[in-house]
């Protein structure tokens, strides 16, 4: 018996998609497989590395601990959605790209999400806060050093310092 | 790490959600799913039919009285902790929220979530457990309450029946003459802890009437012990701790052995009970109003929760009689 299949509409970086998956595909895979946003990346679904965060309404959630028919009445941004409209780089990803803030990048999309919301919160975060805002995602590359100072350095450029 | 195969279905109404459960033994309610969600991915659980809770109405209204706070099944642990009256009304549940997982997961996550999935190594349901609260379930059949210290059966385990919904959580308010504390250690900030602590202080004057301390990840179930406290002298406190020892039976598993348990929830005892006999004493001459916003760093570096999200229960999901 072949498994019931759920039609949904999901709006994903300001846009609308019509889908039709089965009730089990998490959100990361729709996005990945579903909608071609390869942006989000799959770590270890389970909700502990924070590599599939994507914003839900401007919050950052977990992509991997939700469900795609879960997720119909809410705004989703994934880091596809972070970019300015004429494609350039927003704050928090040229703040990534000229502090090192990445090296393999496999964690990156989880960390610009979140920091991109962190920095709503916090418009001028200490480094304290911007290590309690990153707090929640793995990177086994850079010991956080340079994530860190991307994050300081993302307030300067969204304006948070001026 | 994909989730086996189930049925869906996402009412719009408690009753027909109520219906949906009953009319499968195997299903399962789906609310926040940062529990939930990771049993299913490893396949540690395979419920046939998931009942999304997230389009029912009016489940998301935290309401804050004299008595205490009631947290409705949709309140998110990130609101519940943002919340200012919540944390006047019953400090406690604060100060446990942060250290409820990551900012990312209390996005998500539910504070009744967390009391129906009754891990012992999570906060919420010791909270619970230490302030005499209750749970409010409902089936087809009706309403009732379970109070908590009927709520939790064993590791991972309550006495929710799988054709009721957990509605609500009521969490007593902080008497005039009480103070609270709450302590943990974990590997990693945002991890399960090792252990901790929660402490419950009744004072006269400056003497102690009534004091319980509660610990999570220390037994199969949040366990609250009357320490018998009169005296907060560094004996007295070490004598509470040997009394709470005698009531425990700590576990040892690959985070840590049951000897080092032991010690955590020794140390921690200590820790809590002056903790919380200061809060009582500062509270009875008027200054704690904001345990989180008084301490130094309560929130691991975060200045103010509210930072941001202003008041995000003001005006929607917050009322007070």
């Amino acid at each position: 018996m072949s498994e019931q299949l759920h039609d949904l509409r999901l709006t994903v970086n300001g846009v609308a998609h019509a889908l039709r998956v089965p009730a089990r595909r998490l959100l990361s895979d729709a996005l990945r497989h579903d909608l071609g946003l390869t942006g989000t990346h799959v770590g270890c679904e389970h909700g502990v590395c924070g590599a599939c965060t994507v914003l839900l309404d401007g919050l950052p959630t977990r992509s991997c601990l939700m469900f795609a028919v879960s997720a119909v009445d809410v705004d989703i941004t994934t880091v596809e959605g972070l970019t300015e409209a004429d494609g350039t780089l927003g704050a928090v990803q040229q703040a990534f790209l000229e502090c090192h803030g990445l090296q393999c990048g496999f964690c990156t999309p989880g960390f610009l999400t979140t920091v991109t919301a962190g920095l709503r919160q916090h418009p001028t975060p200490t480094e304290d806060d911007a290590r309690d805002m990153v707090a929640g995602n793995l990177c086994r590359c850079t010991g956080y050093t340079n994530i860190v100072r991307s994050v300081l350095r993302a307030a300067e450029l969204a304006g948070g310092e001026a | 790490m994909k989730p086996a195969p189930f049925a869906f279905v996402r009412p719009q109404g408690l009753q027909h959600a109520l219906e949906a459960l009953a009319a499968d033994e195997g299903a399962k309610v789906l609310a926040g799913g940062q529990s939930l969600v990771p049993l299913l991915n490893m396949r540690l659980a395979a419920p046939t039919t998931l009942v999304d809770i997230n389009g029912l109405p009016a489940l998301d209204e935290v309401l804050v009285s004299d008595e205490g706070v009631e947290v409705p099944a949709l309140a998110r642990q990130a609101d519940v902790l943002a919340s200012t009256a919540v944390r006047r009304v019953q400090p406690l549940l604060g100060l446990a929220l942060a250290h409820v997982a990551h900012a990312t997961i209390r996005n998500r996550g539910t504070v009744v979530g967390s009391l129906v999935h009754a891990d012992a190594a999570a906060e919420l349901p010791m909270v619970l457990a230490l302030l005499g609260g209750h749970l409010r379930v409902a089936s087809t059949a009706g309403t009732r309450e379970i109070p908590a210290d009927e709520l939790f059966a064993g590791p991972l385990e309550s006495t929710v029946r799988h054709d009721e919904i957990a509605v609500s959580a009521f969490f007593p308010a902080l008497g005039a003459d009480e103070g609270v504390a709450f302590a943990e250690l974990a590997r990693r900030h945002g991890d399960y802890a090792m252990c901790g602590a929660g402490a419950l202080v009744r004072v006269e004057g400056d003497r102690v009437t009534r004091a319980w301390v509660a610990y999570l990840s220390v037994c199969d179930v949040p366990t609250v012990v009357d320490v018998e406290l009169d005296d907060v002298g560094a004996e007295a406190l070490a004598a509470a701790a040997e009394r709470a020892l005698g009531r425990l039976d700590p576990v040892g598993d690959v985070h840590a052995s049951a000897d080092y348990r032991a010690h955590l929830a020794r140390v921690l005892t200590v820790r809590v009970l002056r903790e919380a006999y200061d809060d009582a004493r500062a509270r009875a001459v008027g200054g704690r109003a904001d345990p989180l916003g008084g301490r130094a760093d309560p929130l691991g570096g975060r200045a103010d929760p509210l930072g941001g999200r202003a008041d995000p229960l003001g005006g929607r999901a917050e009322s007070r009689p």
